[in-house]
């Protein structure tokens, strides 16, 4: 049994749910050309992966394991409504640019993943600093590709012009390839590259 | 020479096991390899079946780009002092300031002249290449311990030819630098890459930067008005009006020599045959590529000739102006060929081929906002490359196997 420690601090960089189990790829490359937009979804995905882990993880002696699945997704779709609906309600503009995607955490891997592994297994309290523990492995890796993908693909970190592009008269040219969405896996990958040089037992044997 | 050798054996212990730039060997063994033929033998039975080592292929193929690197260079000058001369104003750069100290005219005449303006744009570009490329060649030959790879020769010769003489240097740094990593290192390195490193450094830069390389933006090295001394590459111009804008201003002739705005090195057809020559007599390029390139090529675009279109003209362009347009020629000889990243079966290549010379006409003629179809067919077909290879392999010996009665 891993300490509360561990579960909290593994999902960071050791088993990391972008980086390691290449999960929730889809919405990272979705989300990251700007910082704000990357903030809010991981934000909102570290409250819904917390939630669910917990919801799950109180009941889960009662969910009978043939429809467990349903009603996991239950408890997800649930939250991610409520989720969708607050931000449409308090951050509507970031709301809009977040399409789609706010709906889709319902079918993030990650989510689905930490409740059949690990919610169904443990108790209310361990799920959710795993649920913390996920969600935050999943923001930093998303606001390290928005990072880089806002600050070099539009000169901007946070929405600030941080480095005055040629349209604005100044001398840098942002690099379009980051605004599109082979630029994040091009970061993505690097990150994986470099992530598996330095922690030597994170790369696969084939 | 002796001189060389002796201060060259004097080094070699500095960068041997135990000495004390050990880590630095790579760059010791390029030096030396390049300057003399290496002193190891085959300890064991000898396996030869050619004398034709990396760098005599590598050679050949440089000999057979400099029609190509002559066309390049004079073109440039040609196309910048042909502007010039017609009203456009000269550059306001060191180039400039440089060629005229040195005492040129803008004369599109002068043969001299046009060489000597277009190598002040053509040489920097192939500096920079080499210098950031051969750094990250040289950073991975030393962090894994392998020699340095002369397969990086080609690629530096080849990656300023597909480039417009007015793209900025530090784009040049940066496509290299992308190309040699991620395109062929991070892959094991020469051998081992999935795509040609080249043209995944220049379609980097398309997809980063597509003001500079998309050809709808004025490649003459001059101050050219938008309302057309030389405007957007005939390429982009053709797929905007199709055939018709051909026929009062460019002759094909003109087209196939090379004298029109572009790349420096893909203009000419012209040099880039000279090149196709030497690369299948000495049998280091395919001539089952360029065959089936070049009859893909045809079958595609006779089939939307036939079908026709009535909003997009590029389709009633003929075959005869794509093979001499954009980069259809240089890629089809220099580029689809990489013995590297195409297909290495005989019926494979002839497939590679067919369907790069297809679908460089489909994505030219149907996809308006990428004229140059070329570079991504290829290095769309480079991904299917291996897995042609597989099929035709299996086909053969299942075909072999059921000769046998069981």
């Amino acid at each position: 049994m891993a300490s509360t420690r561990e579960t909290f601090l593994d999902p960071l960089v050791n088993n990391n749910p972008i980086t390691l189990q290449v999960l929730g790829i889809c919405s990272a490359l979705a989300v990251t050309t700007k910082m704000e937009v990357a903030l809010v979804m991981s934000v909102a995905v570290i409250a819904v992966l917390t939630l669910s882990n917990f919801f799950i993880s109180v009941i889960r002696n009662w969910i009978p394991s043939n429809i467990r699945i349903i009603v996991q997704l239950t408890i997800i779709a649930s939250l991610v409504i409520v989720t969708d609906q607050i931000l449409k309600a308090y951050f509507y503009d970031v709301a809009r640019q977040l399409t789609v995607f706010i709906g889709l955490i319902i079918t993030n891997c990650i989510i689905m993943g930490r409740a059949e592994a690990f919610a169904m297994q443990n108790g209310p309290w361990e799920s959710i600093v795993d649920g913390i523990g996920n969600g935050l492995g999943y923001s930093l890796i998303l606001m390290i590709v928005g990072f880089v993908r806002e600050l070099f693909g539009s000169g901007r970190v946070f929405g600030v012009p941080v480095l005055t592009t040629v349209s604005d008269g100044g001398w840098y040219v942002p690099n379009g390839l980051l605004v599109l969405s082979p630029g994040a896996f091009f970061i993505i990958g690097m990150l994986i590259w470099g992530l598996r040089t330095w922690k030597r037992d994170q790369t696969e044997v084939d | 020479m002796r001189l060389l050798r002796n201060i060259l054996d004097k080094q070699e212990r500095l960068f041997t096991q135990g000495g004390p730039l050990e880590r630095f060997h790579p760059l010791f063994e390029a030096g030396d390899t390049f300057l003399y033929t290496a002193g190891h033998t085959t300890r064991t039975t000898a396996h030869v079946r050619d004398g034709l080592d990396m760098k005599r292929l590598m050679t050949i193929v440089v000999v057979a780009l400099l029609g190509c690197v002559y066309m390049a260079m004079y073109n440039t000058g040609y196309q910048a002092n042909l502007a010039i001369s017609m009203g456009a104003a000269a550059l306001d750069n060191w180039q400039t300031a440089l060629y005229q100290s040195l005492g040129f005219a803008f004369d599109p005449t002068s043969l001299l002249a046009c060489i000597v303006h277009g190598a002040l744009y053509y040489v920097p570009v192939l500096i920079v290449t080499l210098l950031a490329g051969g750094l990250w060649e040289a950073v991975f030959a030393i962090v894994r311990g392998h020699e340095i790879n002369e397969g990086f020769l080609v690629t530096w010769m080849l990656f300023p030819l597909i480039l417009p003489p007015t793209v900025p240097l530090w784009q040049v740094a940066l496509g290299i630098s992308f190309g040699v990593v991620i395109g062929k290192e991070i892959f094991g390195g020469t051998g081992k890459n999935i795509f040609n490193p080249a043209l995944i450094s220049r379609a980097f830069l398309f997809f980063a930067y597509p003001m500079y390389l998309s050809g709808d933006n004025v490649w003459t090295a001059a101050q050219t008005s938008t309302d057309g001394v030389s405007g957007a590459t005939w390429l982009a111009r053709a797929a905007e009006s199709g055939q018709a804008v051909f026929v009062p201003s460019i002759s094909w002739w003109d087209a196939f020599v090379g004298l029109m705005p572009g790349s420096m090195g893909e203009t000419s057809a012209l040099a880039c045959l000279v090149g196709a020559l030497v690369l299948v007599v000495t049998g280091i390029g395919s001539w089952r590529i360029m065959a089936g390139l070049a009859i893909g090529t045809i079958a595609v675009s006779a089939l939307l000739n036939a079908v026709g279109s009535t909003t997009n003209p590029f389709f009633d362009v003929p075959f005869w102006w794509h093979f001499v347009l954009g980069g259809w020629a240089f890629g089809a000889v220099f580029m689809a060929t990489d013995p590297v990243s195409a297909a290495h079966t005989n019926t494979g290549r002839w497939i590679y081929g067919f369907l790069i010379g297809a679908f460089a006409i489909i994505i030219r003629v149907i996809n308006p906002a990428y004229p140059e179809g070329m570079m991504l067919a290829i290095l769309l077909m480079n991904v299917f490359a291996a897995t042609i290879d597989h099929y035709v392999v299996r086909a053969n010996i299942k075909r072999r196997s059921s000769r046998y009665a069981t």
